[in-house]
């Protein structure tokens, strides 16, 4: 790198680790989601909450929406096409902190043509009350077969349980076939 | 009939099932990179454990955590039992959760529901 380039690539690190702080995010992670990966950023979530003395309910439902979040682009994430190997099992991880809760964000690619299947999956989802989840969860876990990656369509209701908020999720558009699917779960810190 | 005794690990469960000594038992944490992999050979041991039961099956669940694809797979182990009972043997499901854990509680209530089998739930305090 030349002088210019190095000032550029210098302010650039330092913007990022002020919109990191900014937006107080405490793990963000962009590229393949592995089981090795999985279980790295759930055991350091983990003992940051222990040290910090999270309570025990907090720190169950911040793991179990990881888990989830994490698998969820594991085994959906697109490689649309063929073997674009870029975009499959790939996408982006954060966990964010503030004050009063945790924000597990996930962005991945998603091929258009899915999206119309996976919001109708995410509305059902969102238009049930407590029971209604838990009539759906029963329902999927009884019907549901486990797909060929190990997906149980388990993942959504399941956080959507423990969070006990709405799915909230954003479809961006990337180019003619794709788009960025942005999913936030937040989990209070008080209870 | 052969033991299963798989010690657990930080993503796995402890699993026994041990005819014999009439120990049935699943325990720890379950959210194993491949859960088909994992609970195949269960399940197997479950129906060749079917075929000629003890009289009376007393299976212990004591799980501090499991993902939404274990679920189903604990599910699948469930059922074996309730056609075990439907064949007319003595089976009772023992699930332990955790005092402080409602959702652990629930789960083992989720699935009472379900299936039929005698459960017994019984909360226990981490010390």
């Amino acid at each position: 790198m030349d002088r210019k380039n190095i000032k550029g690539f210098l302010e650039f690190v330092y913007d990022f680790y002020k919109s990191m702080k900014a937006h107080e995010i405490t793990l963000v992670y962009e590229g393949e989601i592995t089981h090795q990966i999985t279980k790295a950023f759930t055991s350091l979530t983990e003992s940051n909450m222990a040290k910090e003395e999270e309570s025990n309910s907090v720190q169950k439902k911040v793991f179990h929406v990881m888990v989830e979040c994490l698998q969820n682009i594991s085994k959906h994430a697109d490689s649309f096409g063929s073997d674009d190997f870029l975009f499959a099992g790939r996408g982006i991880f954060m966990v964010s902190k503030g004050d009063s809760e945790y924000h597990v964000t996930t962005g991945n690619v998603i091929e258009n043509t899915k999206i119309d299947e996976l919001s109708k999956i995410l509305n059902h989802i969102n238009s049930l009350d407590k029971e209604g989840l838990k009539q759906l969860y029963k329902t999927q876990m009884r019907e549901g077969r486990l797909s060929e990656k190990g997906g149980a369509g388990l993942g959504f209701i399941d956080i959507a349980r423990k969070t006990g908020r709405k799915l909230e999720y954003h479809f961006l558009p990337i180019d003619e076939e794709t788009h960025f699917f942005v999913l936030t779960s937040t989990i209070s810190r008080s209870e | 009939m052969e033991t299963i005794k798989i010690m657990g690990t930080d993503d796995t469960p402890t699993v026994i099932l041990d005819a014999q000594n009439e120990i049935f038992e699943i325990s720890g944490r379950s959210l194993p990179e491949d859960v088909t992999a994992f609970y195949d050979p269960i399940l197997q041991w479950l129906d060749e454990y079917s075929a000629s039961p003890k009289p009376k099956t007393i299976f212990t669940f004591k799980l501090v955590y499991f993902n939404t694809a274990s679920s189903k797979l604990l599910l699948d182990i469930l059922m074996k039992l309730e056609q075990l009972k439907e064949a007319g043997h003595d089976v009772l499901v023992r699930w332990y959760y955790p005092e402080d854990d409602e959702d652990m509680q629930e789960a083992g209530e989720e699935y009472a529901d379900i299936v039929d089998v005698p459960f017994e739930q019984i909360g226990y305090t981490l010390s």
